[in-house]
Parts: structure tokens; sequence; C-alpha cells
């Protein structure tokens, strides 16, 4: 039952765009994403405007002060199971805002996150990637 | 033992939730297509309705748990009693009984409530502006489409479905004359409104308040939710096939059903969101009027 359920799980991949105060770029390409040109409907993935329908959750930028407890947040109301997927530098480690006053701790160690896409900002056929080689993950290739 | 043969397997549930789900797939399909992509697998509905199966469901705080779960039942209860009745009248006949289409009008506002009842049971500000945008939606496509209906009772002279598709198996369909054609415009416009399709998607309009009354929805309840959507794109077009040009072959009728969708669906690609008050304006003057004309027409017997 439960491998059905994983599965069609990976059939059908609903992400939830989060953005974690980003500088926008990541966003675009993110858009570019679900684009025609991409077309990601191919793989059953959409784009849900709410967090309750989504199976991922796409977080972009740099956890600080006033989005940390929020990610976390957001992140709590995803019915599980649902993965994160960090997108881009920032998300990923902090890029170089690392040092800033206002940066709290990396986003892995506020939410579980599932899958890394660096770049500054990654190409959207580096997103595809990412979410490849976690279908494998969640498969358990 | 028949009824309950009719209710959960042919013409009634599993038959609708798989012609559903092929019409959901053709609606994705032909978007797809419009927008020069390749588009979702054939089981890509399937798919979706298990993996939401498998979800954790998340009830709100404050609320009533079990109207906000049962609010999706009701609908999908509603959704297939129509399937039964219009695919009973369009293969047997003489199976059905007087004041059914009364019926099935009725039973075709239920799945709408159920909406409004789990938006507002949602305790969410969202849900609310959704829901109160599906009731100002119904209280605008009611009339035409129950005007155009109207013109087929007196085409027809009967208020029994059986009785209207032997009429136009009889006689010429409705939809070749006059007041019949300009009748099925309004209720396409109408069924359009019904579904929550491109240019009255504004209940669950995505770029302005997220998923409208089903934001708070998740896992099996949300599934429901969906299939009752895919099943209603099932039978809204069937009905109207029904109604305005019906055919003793079973094929015949999908056939028409598909075309009616495809319709529908390039409706939907090819116009944008109304504002509420757009719609409302629009249903009361052009659709209420058109179809006000149709009734005429048909009277007159044109």
């Amino acid at each position: 039952m439960k491998k059905i359920v994983i599965k069609a799980l990976t059939k059908s991949i609903w992400v939830y765009h989060a953005a974690c105060s980003p500088c926008n770029n990541c966003d675009i390409e993110i858009l570019d994403l679900l684009t025609p040109r991409h077309d990601v409907e191919r793989f059953g993935i959409s784009l849900v405007g709410s967090i309750k329908h989504a199976d991922a959750m796409l977080v972009t930028g740099v956890p600080n002060m006033k989005t940390a407890p929020r990610i976390k947040e957001v992140y709590e109301q995803m019915p599980k199971p649902g993965v994160v997927i960090a997108i881009g530098s920032c998300a990923c480690g902090g890029n170089m805002f690392r040092d800033s006053y206002n940066f709290v701790k990396p986003l892995d160690e506020i939410i579980p996150v599932d899958a890394y896409v660096p770049g500054c900002p990654p190409k959207p056929e580096a997103m595809i990637m990412g979410v490849v080689k976690l279908i494998k993950k969640l498969k358990g290739l | 033992m028949s009824t309950f043969f009719d209710y959960l397997i042919f013409p009634g549930f599993l038959f609708s939730a798989v012609f559903g789900m092929l019409a959901v797939y053709i609606d994705r399909k032909v978007s797809a297509r419009v927008q020069w992509r390749k588009g979702p697998p054939l089981l890509q509905p399937v798919y979706d309705f298990v993996k939401l199966l498998g979800k954790e469901i998340s009830v709100p705080e404050q609320t009533s748990v079990f109207t906000f779960l049962s609010a999706p039942v009701f609908g999908l209860a509603a959704i297939t009693l129509v399937s039964v009745i219009v695919w009973n009248a369009m293969l047997v006949p003489g199976k059905t009984f007087i004041g059914d289409l009364i019926v099935v009008i009725y039973l075709l506002a239920i799945p709408s409530i159920a909406v409004i009842i789990g938006g507002f049971a949602s305790n969410n500000p969202i849900a609310s502006i959704g829901a109160s945008r599906e009731m100002k939606l119904i209280l605008s496509y009611e009339i035409p489409f129950i005007l155009s209906i109207l013109t087929v009772i007196i085409k027809t002279g009967s208020i029994r479905m059986g009785d209207i598709v032997t009429y136009q198996l009889a006689n010429p369909a409705v939809i070749t004359s006059a007041s019949g054609i300009i009748a099925f415009i309004v209720a396409i416009l109408c069924i359009q409104a019904k579904l929550c399709l491109t240019p009255f998607d504004i209940p669950e309009a995505e770029q302005e308040i997220i998923a409208g009354p089903a934001v708070e929805y998740s896992g099996t309840p949300l599934a429901i939710f969906k299939l009752t959507k895919w099943i209603m794109l099932f039978v809204l077009p069937s009905f109207l096939v029904a109604l305005f040009m019906p055919s003793a072959d079973f094929l015949y009728n999908l056939l028409k059903f598909a075309g009616v969708l495809v319709i529908i669906i390039l409706i939907k690609n090819t116009n944008p969101r109304l504002r509420i008050d757009q719609a409302v304006k629009f249903f009361w003057t052009y659709g209420a009027g058109l179809s006000l004309i149709a009734v005429i027409l048909a009277l007159i017997g044109l």
C-alpha cells in the first residue's frame, strides 16, 4: 500500500513556492521552469497556491530573523509525506549573506531539506536534475 | 439491487469517476496542446487521486470537524445521482420518472453548496472570500441556466428526461432550431461557470485567493473535492447532450460529449478571468436576455 502511494507521489508532485526573503532571481528561474518551454506537467508537476495541497516546498532565499519562524510554520502545515527542496545557494547555505547581522542559521538546521539545488540562480535544467534525484531517492534507488 | 448497481457501478459512481478522470485528462491534454506543450500522461488524474488519498488530513483549529469533513461527500453523492439520472435517460429512456429534470436542476446546485459550506467551515479568510464569490456566482448563473432549460421543456413538452430524449430521437433535435441553438450557447456559458473554468473561475482564482474554498483541505477530503470536480466535468456536458442533441447510440453520445467538452476547454483557454461584478452583470444582462429571447422564440414555435 505504501509503495503505491509513494509511486503516485513521485508521479504527481505538486509544488508550493515558499519565498524566504530571496532576491527574486531564483523565483524567476522557478517561474521559468513552470512555463510551457520546459513543460514539467509531463511529469505531473504543477504549482499549487496552498501549502495544504503541496507535496514539495521550493524554498528560496536566506532564512533571517523574520522569515525563519515563518518558514518553520509553513513546513509544519504541509501534509506529510512531503519534501523540501532548497533552491539556490542562499537556501543551501547562506551564500554571501552568511556573515550578515540578521542571518539566523542555514535552512537545513530549521527544517529538514531533502534536495539541494545550488547556483546563483540555478538554471531550470539544474532544478529538473534535482527533482529527478529526489524522485530516485524517494523510490529508494 | 439494481438501484444499488445503478448508483455504484454503471451509470453511477464507478462509470462517472472513470469518465471524469478521462475528461480531466482531455482537458489537461488539450490545454497543453493549445499552449504548445506535450501535456501529462493518461494516468495522471489517477496518480493525483491516489497520492491525495495517501496524504495526511489536517483540520483547522476552532472549526466544526464534522461539517468540514462531510461537505465534500455531499457534493460527490449529489453529482453521482445526477450521472445516474442523465445516463439512464439516454440509455434506457423508459427507466426515468416524472419530474426528474427538476430533480437534476436541484442536485446540480448541491456540489456548489458543498463548496460554500466547506469554505465557510474552513475558518480561513481566503476560503470565506472564495465561498462568498461562489455564492454570488450561483445567484448569477442560475437564472439563465434555468431559462435555457425551459426552452427545451417548451420545445419537447415534458419535464421527464426520458420523454425529452425519446421526443428528440423521433423529431429533429432541439439544437437544430433557432431557439435551441441560442439556449445551447447560454447553457454552455452557464456550465462554464458551474464548473469554475476560466472566464468564471472567480471563486478559486489562483492568483488572487490561492485556491478559494479548498484552501484548508488536504488529503482525502481534497481528493473527494477534486473527484467531484472531475465528475462534474463529465456529467454537465453529457447533461447538455441529453437535453439538446441525444442519440440512440451510446458511443455517439460519448462523441457528442467529447465535442461539447472540447468547446468548453477552448473557451477556458482563450479567455481571461472576469471580476465577480462583471460576471454577475454578464449573466444578468446578456445571459438572461439571450435565454429569454430563446424562450420567446420557442413559444412562437421557432
